[in-house]
């Protein structure tokens, strides 16, 4: 058996079934790998696993988490020092859905504290860094999940994603990251940040990988009323070429703003689309440029109200004092939050303020409609549509974090698509500057299926090799 | 944009005890988000419907049966302090406003 740290998560969960491969040692290997990170990729790293179902899909190939996910009796902070400790006393149905598919939890990945931020930099248990340059962010706020997988540390992983914080850590470290459409997987046990946009999904070294961890992910949950049974079965991608798919390219998004490199990457897999057989044509998404400013409201103002509950009473953080209930909640959220959740607290209260709410919140959701609307034009003339996945490559530690609008420019291409609720692919489109680049698929809602069997064709035919960063 | 009394009104709101010294940043900060933001205003919104939910779904309903639920123990085994079979809070009476 060669090296079991570069057997892809099917790959390992075929070697497995063949009896080739023994699950108890694969989880060992990344277990010591994970435990022995230097990238400040894990929080918390498992002990051993138990016993391992090896006729279960995914035969005992174990996976890492966003912090996020509530995890039973298992440290689930959503990176944040407001909730030091703990241990909640139920599992989000994500990772039960995973375990019932017999992949075990190798351990919890550090993130954005509660996945607010492009980088992981805003994390109370310091900044992970990026496999391929350790100077240089992994994007955000998955960038745990991301590095993780990037340098080989776990198979695959799952993490969320509410204005891009899949994809483009995906994209800043070489790997594939899905976001699923809204409502396909439950949020239950995830801990909020913006209810109307969470959504989670894999980070995984290829395609098919991200195919087989969706699969045991969907589903309708009773405990998400918002979550829908997914309309078809999920299976492995197989095609190869593009022959009558159509994609379109959104000036919006392709066009300013996107570095000269991650230009140039784009444009070269654009024509290997149409070497593969898809005609491509431009299209336009006139809202999709007004997608960040009504994100910063949206998603600031409901995570104001998700916030609310840490409030020193139930879990995580007290500071108390002689002043009473008031000025423990307000002493205790002071100390517990960092500066950018303190920021996007204060901006969405704000937003939902008397004689502010019609002018912010109100235009925001407005835009939205809009932004979904363009979407709904490009669909009936498009299969997919197709951009770079982040504006730029990797950026240095510290460069962006004390400009907040600076930082949040990361997210111009990928944040109008949650807030239209679909799904969207970013794959790895080779190297700028030494740095990966991502490529992303955009779909109509339900569309994984295809949309993975597009990303699949040009997977193949990009041939990315992602090695570099597991040495 | 946004000035010192704003931030501390929303502060207040937000049940946030910032340092005075983070209440001018704070005010630079936000300010400078929302001169990007504010640009939203030069959109034409009018009879434009708000979206609150992307996927169109009707409130699911279920039977109001019982089902197994969180114990007490395990409901108070996270709080910083608890006292018979309660969470334990400081007096609200002695607020100050």
């Amino acid at each position: 058996m060669s090296d079991p740290i570069e057997l892809t998560g099917a790959q390992a969960a075929a070697a497995i079934r063949a009896g080739d491969l023994d699950p108890g040692e694969l989880f060992a290997a990344y277990r010591d790998r994970a435990a022995a990170d230097d990238l400040n990729a894990f929080t918390w790293v498992g002990d051993e696993v138990s016993e391992v179902d090896v006729a279960a899909p995914l035969a005992g190939v174990p996976f890492a988490a966003k912090d996020l996910f509530c995890t039973e009796g298992v440290p689930s902070q959503a990176g944040s020092r407001i909730l030091e400790g703990y241990r909640p006393p139920y599992s989000a149905t994500v990772v039960r859905n995973l375990h019932g598919a017999g992949a075990p939890l190798l351990g919890k990945t550090n993130q954005d504290e509660f996945a607010m931020g492009s980088s992981t930099e805003n994390s109370g248990y310091g900044p992970t860094l990026n496999p391929w340059d350790r100077a240089r962010v992994p994007g955000g706020s998955s960038g745990g999940s991301a590095a993780a997988v990037a340098a080989g540390l776990a198979p695959w992983a799952i993490g969320t994603d509410t204005g891009g914080s899949i994809r483009q850590p995906a994209a800043l470290c070489g790997i594939v990251g899905l976001k699923p459409t809204y409502g396909a997987v439950s949020r239950y046990g995830m801990i909020a940040f913006a209810s109307s946009l969470d959504q989670a999904g894999p980070l995984t070294r290829d395609v098919t990988d991200a195919a087989l961890l969706l699969k045991h992910m969907v589903g309708r949950d009773p405990c998400d009323s918002t979550s829908l049974p997914f309309p078809e079965p999920i299976e492995l991608p197989r095609r190869e070429r593009l022959d009558g798919l159509r994609l379109g390219i959104p000036g919006e998004l392709s066009r300013d703003g996107i570095a000269p490199g991650v230009r140039e990457a784009f444009e070269k897999t654009v024509a290997l689309a149409e070497e593969l057989g898809a005609s491509v044509d431009e299209t336009t998404l006139p809202h999709a440029p007004h997608g960040l400013a009504a994100y910063y409201l949206i998603a600031p103002a409901e995570a104001s109200a998700n916030l609310a509950r840490y409030d020193g009473v139930r879990y995580g953080l007290r500071v108390d004092g002689d002043q009473g209930l008031m000025a423990m909640y307000t002493r205790t959220r002071a100390r517990g939050f960092g500066a950018e959740v303190k920021r996007r607290i204060m901006l969405g209260t704000y937003a939902l303020s008397e004689g502010y709410y019609d002018a912010y919140y109100g235009s925001a959701q407005k835009v939205r409609t809009k932004i979904a609307d363009d979407f709904r034009q490009a669909f009936a003339r498009f299969d997919f549509v197709i951009t770079p996945t982040s504006p730029t490559v990797a950026f240095t530690l510290g460069e962006k974090m004390n400009d907040p609008w600076a930082m949040y420019l990361n997210d111009y291409c990928t944040v109008p698509v949650p807030l239209a609720g679909l799904p969207a692919i970013s794959i790895p489109n080779g190297l700028s500057e030494g740095l990966p680049v991502g490529f992303q698929v955009i779909g109509p809602a339900f569309s994984e299926p295809r949309l993975l069997d597009a990303a699949y064709a040009l997977e193949q035919s990009i041939g990315f090799d992602g090695s570099e960063a597991r040495a | 944009m946004i000035d010192r009394a704003q931030v501390e009104h929303v502060a207040r709101l937000a049940r946030l005890a910032l340092e005075e010294s983070e209440k001018d940043e704070m005010a630079r900060e936000l300010s400078g988000v929302l001169e990007h933001i504010e640009k939203i205003s030069e959109l034409d919104l009018t009879d434009v419907p708000p979206t609150s939910h992307v996927v169109d779904v009707t409130t699911p309903l279920r039977e109001d049966e019982p089902t197994p639920c969180l114990t007490r123990e395990q409901a108070l085994d996270q709080a910083p302090a608890t006292q018979d079979g309660g969470f334990l809070v400081p007096s609200p009476g002695a607020s100050p406003a």
